[in-house]
């Protein structure tokens, strides 16, 4: 047995002993799903902070961290074989959220090493909570397009302009901000520099964006001469845009990941309401265009299933290779094309806002699908997702966009 | 996948040195030209004797064979390794009628006595053995047996016609489907020389070789029966099951080849003064090709790892793959086509022979629709 193996067998004894049994099964173990935490977080599900601490005692709410900086001092292999080993149950990972999956690994890779112990264990025991501030008004898909201007005074940036889709900013505690340090660089992609920002300063200002579903997610967040100390900047000022490609190729891979939920889920979840409403209580979808397309979604999410466990091997053997780049297309369509079909088997039952006449799980299912479609905008769009693919898997001539 | 844990979808180091292997040697001994070539000459065997002899002696044909019949004893998954690279080129080599279908049948329903007379002789790269289920008018559906085997003193006499006999034409043995009861058929097993059979070669779009069977009234024991006597069905639906994976494997390979040769073609071709590959419009659709292929061939390698580990998983991965691969091999030869341009139309051009495979694999061993609704009934609905 190599030692890989054998270190799974010890994950697995250790997640069955371990995992609660309330939390089992209710999670695609995905780095978005579960305990975000941070200094406003009012969750009191005693099960899931008891996976917390176990999770924080044992170091692997951040496994592949270092340990001075609470993380587990283990490979990326061996943390990939704890997170399926917690998928395969159906347990979330015990602390959820940006920091570990995106801002986290940037610290150690570009960061130094006063941030990265200021940061980073506040983050993998779930204490700071923390959120983006990338995309503007005017720099949405052309993100280097920014204008979030930084101008140094002393031993500080003085911060003035917009962010937009900051997630949660009004839950969180600090804010990872690319801004323009270099208003005159000859190229846009030049002077652009990555700031860390608590969102307790004075001068920032949070305002939530109501979307076409109803729900809040995203904010967006004012910058009015605010002072962000000249140590809070990450890498070398102006050469920020390498860093910001960085941050969202672990957005694009955890975004694919996060939507993965449990396999076969979809399915069941859109045959189920096939059956309350078409009432076909236990046998066949009575409509076999219905029935065909519903086979065709399940199909293609077990394929996708598939796929992230082949890419999760072939990183725990140590050679990933370039299919981690499709997920974040491939989940997020197959989660619209999910709730599109939940909601063709409703009929007008799908159609309630809120009010009598429809029940709850229909109208909040509604509100869901509405969700669904920033999925493929938020990101990264698709599109731009395939002009990554294009250029660096296919290695075709970039050309006019 | 349902709650357990994945099979592994890697190939270990010996598979990936066999999938190389085979790679280069195919690339260069058998380029999807010989389709070309073959149909012209109107070859009489219309495909590689020598090539096929070859491959025995590289222990491809034997590689799932057991050891006791001169074979490696390896996986399933092991010749689906092999599958995937013979389908790169189109390869008109016997694959399907003896390693799939013969083979399989063999393995799973033969008797002890049909396994020692023929493995061996597949292994070796000598004898080929097929099997013959479509009928005029059965439109694929492999239970509409017209083809009669009536009792008679000393076993059966079989008469009927099977169509599109994959290596009919030169196959030593054919197992065939015939009727033996109101409810069921049975599987029995021929050889071509004897009285009152007929071949007649048929020429296809797909550069394979098919033959129609005629029978009128061929003596068979008892000792042909392949399986139980009117249980040729539930054997038959197995052997498919094998079958479609394995034919997957030839069309990923397919698929990923035609998209290889379409992504140069596309970085090469200039028009407006441009590669054409610097078109967004043909990159996202490039993409779309690329995506398929990485979803199809983590469905493939599921359903053949589940042959071979999973047998209770075989029926569902099995239709996922078929139904996955067809239409990736059919959107993959599409684009290539279009992405090709007038040159991609011409029979000059190897691209096309791409769009002939795709169709005939898309219509072999069940379509996307067909594996779609038995999804869904595997699944209770």
């Amino acid at each position: 047995m190599s030692d890989l193996e054998a270190f799974r067998t010890e994950v697995r004894a250790w997640v069955h002993e371990n995992a609660p049994e309330s939390l089992r099964g209710t999670s695609g173990s995905g780095p978005f799903e579960g305990y975000w935490g941070g200094s406003k977080c009012e969750e009191t599900d005693p099960d899931l902070l008891r996976w917390r601490d176990l999770g924080i005692e044992k170091g692997w709410t951040a496994p592949s961290w270092p340990r001075e900086y609470g993380g587990g001092g283990l490979t990326h292999a061996q943390e990939e074989i704890i997170h399926a080993e917690m998928k395969t149950i159906g347990v979330p990972r015990p602390v959820a959220g940006q920091g570990l999956a995106m801002f986290g690994p940037v610290l150690l890779e570009y960061g130094n090493d006063a941030q990265r112990a200021q940061h980073l264990p506040g983050i993998a025991r779930g204490e700071v909570r923390w959120c983006q501030g990338y995309s503007e008004p005017n720099a949405g898909s052309d993100l280097a397009n920014l204008q979030l201007k930084a101008e140094r005074d002393g031993d500080e940036f003085v911060l003035n302009g917009q962010k937009i889709w900051t997630s949660h900013a009004n839950l969180s505690d600090w804010i990872c901000c690319l801004t323009r340090t270099d208003p005159n660089a000859p190229k846009k992609q030049m002077g652009i520099s990555v700031m860390l920002a608590d969102l307790n300063t004075p001068g920032i200002t949070v305002r939530r964006i109501d979307l076409i579903s109803g729900y809040s997610p995203f904010c967006e967040t004012f910058f009015d001469n605010v002072r962000v100390p000249v140590d809070q900047l990450v890498g070398t000022e102006n050469e920020g845009w390498t860093i910001a490609k960085a941050i969202l190729g672990h957005e694009r891979s955890s975004i694919g990941r996060s939507i993965a939920r449990q396999p076969g889920s979809a399915q069941r979840e859109v045959l189920a309401r096939a059956r309350k409403h078409l009432g076909a209580a236990d046998g066949a979808v009575p409509d076999p265009l219905l029935r065909d397309e519903l086979a065709s979604l399940g199909m293609r999410e077990e394929a996708f299933h598939l796929t992230l466990a082949r890419i999760q091997q072939s990183a725990a053997s140590g050679a990933p290779g370039p299919e981690g780049s499709i997920t974040k297309i491939v989940g997020t369509e197959l989660k619209q094309k999910r709730f599109e079909l939940g909601m063709k088997v409703a009929g007008t039952q799908g159609l309630g806002w809120e009010g009598p006449g429809f029940d709850d799980d229909d109208l909040e299912y509604t509100r869901d699908w509405l969700r669904s479609r920033a999925s493929t905008i938020e990101g990264g769009s698709s599109e731009i997702q395939r002009n990554i693919i294009s250029k660096r898997v296919l290695g075709l001539p970039e050309g006019k966009k | 996948m349902s709650g357990h844990t994945a099979p592994s979808l890697l190939l270990n180091d010996e598979q990936k040195m066999l999938s190389k292997t085979a790679h280069e040697f195919i690339r260069d001994h058998a380029p999807a030209s010989r389709i070309r070539t073959f149909r012209d000459s109107k070859d009489e065997t219309g495909f590689s004797r020598e090539l096929w002899s070859e491959m025995a002696d590289l222990g491809w044909l034997g590689l799932q064979i057991p050891e006791q019949y001169d074979g490696l004893g390896l996986g399933f998954f092991d010749l689906c390794v092999v599958l995937e690279q013979s389908g790169r080129e189109l390869m008109p080599e016997p694959f399907v009628s003896t390693l799939l279908l013969g083979t399989q049948a063999l393995l799973l329903g033969g008797t002890e006595a049909q396994k020692e007379a023929l493995l061996p002789g597949i292994a070796a790269g000598e004898t080929l053995v097929t099997v013959g289920y479509e009928e005029s008018g059965s439109h694929g559906d492999a239970s509409k047996v017209s083809m009669a085997a009536r009792k008679s003193v000393d076993g059966f006499e079989l008469s009927g016609e099977k169509m599109q006999v994959l290596d009919g034409h030169l196959a030593g043995r054919i197992i065939v489907s015939a009727a033996t009861s109101e409810s069921g058929y049975t599987l029995f097993l021929l050889d071509p020389a004897q009285s009152g059979v007929t071949i007649t070669r048929q020429s296809r779009i797909d550069g394979l070789n098919a033959a129609i069977v005629r029978l009128e009234s061929v003596s068979v024991t008892g000792e042909a029966i392949v399986g139980e006597l009117d249980c040729g069905g539930p054997l038959l639906q197995l052997v498919f099951d094998r079958a479609a994976v394995g034919l997957s494997a030839q069309m990923l390979g397919a698929s990923e080849q035609a998209f290889a040769d379409t992504i140069e073609y596309i970085k090469e071709r200039e028009q407006f003064g441009v590669p054409i590959g610097s078109f967004q419009a043909l990159q996202h659709r490039a993409v779309s090709v690329y995506t398929e292929l990485a979803l199809t061939r983590s469905v493939v390698l599921a359903a053949a790892r589940a042959i071979d580990e999973v047998p209770d998983d075989v029926p569902r991965l099995a239709s996922l793959a078929k139904a996955m691969a067809s239409e990736t091999f059919m959107h993959a030869a599409q684009e290539a086509i279009q992405m090709h341009g007038g040159i991609g139309v011409t029979d000059e051009h190897d691209i096309g022979f791409y769009i002939k495979r795709a169709q005939a694999t898309y219509m072999t061993f069940g379509k996307p629709s067909e594996h779609r609704q038995r999804w869904a009934e595997l699944h209770g609905y």
